[in-house]
């Protein structure tokens, strides 16, 4: 293995940890202002009730079930692709995975709370423990959610172990109490061979759990709609499509949070233009499906235009959700997948558009299924309103701001890439080929060096 | 219940009477009252209470059981259990449903601790609708819009027993659903509804 090579993914893996600069705590701050904002906002409406948003008896739901939706979808990204990537064995994973997999935390933390924050009488929230009936779409919910969130906790866990010791060593006298805090969470690792197969194993059976885990969570998800008997809802479809929809969005959060961390923390070198690509194409294949279940929805339900469909379709195409509907379908859908998918040059800023575009116009998909499902007539002409209000929109923003927040107080405790599998690819690579391309670059595709076209 | 759409004169009469009996606000409206038009344009209209559904989509999709359905079939929502995830809402196809955003207004009765029979007064952050004034028909009283028709237009019946009144005269409940055409709003959903419409001249609901 290259000495020189390790020392300088581990240096930029614990360069974080412990770095109270300026930067970190003016952005700690900032984003903990934001968060604080959001709090208060639930605060007061906990305090005066639920009239303080924008929601009525005809649009009961809003903000509240499209940012859960919005957020654990955004999880997914996060969980799938390092599974995926994973069971795969694609190699050019090493030094995402750690990010991907906190990123997945971090969202469906925030997306987690969402239902509490959407009940009438928060207080009461453990009912659903004590009378929960297995009927409910809800109490699906909770159970799912939960048995998704400690499988993602343990995903971030497992392959952190193997690290610890080593950001121990390498932050040497500066370890202090986090020194001990990593023994403590180490569980005696010291990289022996049968330790090193247990590692492997819990890691690929997370890898695999986590897969229909989360494929479940969005699927209850969507029965929380599909079981209505509202047009826009009642539909055999809904499942499979939500879960596609949170692949999509999620991979292009992982997108954005690779983008940004890679710039924080310095970490050009080890992702390269060739990763953004990658995950390019993962996010094209998956808005592109996405596109075909949308095709397929509007189709079949605009070829017959049955009596229960067709306000419903209107208000989307011509009518008063037409420029939301619009904005999503052009500038959320096709725009960005144009734009990851052209060949050329700045790969990572076009990727990282494309994302920021997809997560906007995901966020808008998610307003267009709840809020005209809500509004559309189900008795005789009468159409509902929905404008969200000042504590609507804090909360969402406070809660986005909590997704960076956590990721960086997370890693100045925590190496940002795993060593133990850059190690790993690093060295079964040396083994396997003569080449001197760094390994932690993207193996497949001929001719590739890594990181020629960022 | 049976509803007589030829008879509505959309008074609101009913509407108003059960915010009185119930104390709820004006926006609380169990009983709606739509205006709609008929074929050749003329105006009729529809009062809509909970439907008491004998296969209620709002019962089966509650994560608590906080809505519950008694032995005579009446759909009443326990106050003091619902956790306000309005998931009922979303599932119930007639809207029949209404939220508490806010405060009620204050119970004239401030010792008055409101039950699923009587759940006046509501509660913040719950879920109401019509209860078919069990707390009055259980001592064979009429409900508050039965009683406050004018029209008649209302009957309030019991299925088992095959009777049915609107206050001045008392029907053999199976004879005035056949022999009127009575038809249930919305029944290719499969929901049961237990209020019966009888419609005049092209006074059509599947609009």
């Amino acid at each position: 293995m290259d000495r020189r090579t390790r020392a300088l993914y581990v240096e930029r893996a614990v360069w974080p940890i412990g770095r109270g600069d300026r930067k970190f705590w003016i952005s700690v701050m900032v984003l903990g202002a934001l968060v604080a904002a959001g709090v208060y906002a639930w605060i007061y409406q906990v305090q005066h009730g639920l009239w303080v948003t924008g929601l009525n008896q005809k649009v009961s739901w809003g903000f509240y079930i499209i940012n859960c939706v919005f957020f654990i979808g955004m999880s997914y990204g996060g969980a799938m692709t390092s599974a995926i990537l994973r069971l795969t064995g694609a190699k050019w994973r090493a030094p995402l995975t750690r990010i991907a997999e906190a990123t997945a935390v971090a969202a469906l933390l925030v997306g987690a709370v969402y239902p509490i924050v959407d009940l009438g009488r928060p207080d009461r929230f453990l009912y659903i423990l004590r009378y929960g009936q297995v009927g409910s779409p809800v109490v699906w919910d909770l159970v799912a959610v939960t048995s998704y969130a400690i499988a993602s906790f343990v995903f971030l866990y497992l392959p952190l172990i193997p690290d610890l010791p080593v950001a121990k060593a390498a932050l040497g006298a500066r370890a202090g109490l986090l020194g001990r805090i990593y023994d403590a969470l180490s569980l005696g690792w010291k990289g022996r061979p049968d330790q090193e197969r247990a590692l492997a194993r819990g890691i690929g059976i997370m890898a695999v759990l986590i897969i229909p885990l989360a494929v479940s969570v969005h699927s209850v998800l969507a029965w929380l709609f599909a079981v209505t008997s509202r047009a826009e809802w009642h539909s055999t479809i809904f499942a499979p499509y939500f879960v596609l929809a949170a692949m999509f969005s999620g991979v292009a959060a992982v997108i954005i949070v690779v983008a940004a961390l890679r710039k924080v923390y310095g970490l050009g070198e080890f992702i390269v233009a060739k990763h953004f690509r990658y995950l390019s194409y993962l996010l094209i294949a998956l808005g592109a499906g996405y596109l075909y279940f949308m095709i397929s929805e509007f189709l079949t339900d605009g070829y017959v235009f049955e009596s229960g469909t067709t306000s419903g379709l209107q208000s989307l195409f011509i009518g008063q959700y037409a420029p939301e509907f619009w904005s999503f379908s052009v500038g959320g859908l096709l725009v960005p997948l144009v734009l990851a998918a052209l060949p050329g040059r700045f790969p990572v800023a076009r990727a990282t558009v494309a994302s920021v575009l997809v997560v906007a116009g995901m966020w808008l998909k998610r307003f267009l299924i709840v809020v005209p499902g809500m509004a559309n007539p189900i008795m005789p002409w009468e159409w509902g309103q929905y404008q969200p209000t000042w504590v609507e929109i804090t909360i969402l923003v406070g809660s986005a701001a909590a997704i960076p927040l956590m990721l960086i107080v997370f890693f100045r405790f925590f190496p940002v890439m795993s060593v133990h599998e850059l190690d790993e690819v690093e060295g079964r690579y040396e083994v396997s080929s003569r080449h001197r391309i760094p390994a932690y670059a993207p193996v497949y595709g001929a001719g590739d060096a890594g990181g020629g076209d960022d | 219940m049976v509803i007589d759409l030829r008879r509505c004169d959309g008074c609101k009469k009913c509407t108003e009477a059960c915010q009185t009996e119930h104390d709820l606000p004006k926006t609380f409206e169990w009983i709606k009252v739509f205006q709609l038009q008929d074929k050749s344009g003329e105006t009729y209209y529809m009062p809509r209470p909970c439907m008491h559904c004998e296969n209620a989509p709002c019962l089966r999709v509650c994560p608590v059981a906080a809505t519950f359905r008694t032995d005579e079939g009446v759909i009443l929502v326990d106050q003091e259990r619902c956790i306000g995830c309005r998931m009922c809402m979303a599932a119930c196809p007639y809207g029949a449903r209404y939220f508490n955003f806010g405060d009620p207004p204050a119970a004239p009765n401030p010792f008055q601790k409101p039950t699923p029979e009587f759940p006046v007064p509501q509660i913040k952050g719950t879920v109401g609708k019509c209860m078919l004034c069990v707390h009055n028909t259980d001592h064979g009283e009429l409900p508050a819009c039965v009683k406050a028709c004018g029209m008649q237009a209302l009957w309030i019946g019991d299925l088992t027993a095959d009777v049915a009144t609107n206050g001045s005269d008392t029907v053999r409940l199976s004879s005035l659903i056949k022999d009127n055409d009575a038809f249930r709003y919305k029944e290719e959903l499969g929901t049961s509804p237990r209020v019966y419409y009888i419609a005049g001249h092209g006074q059509d609901l599947d609009n």
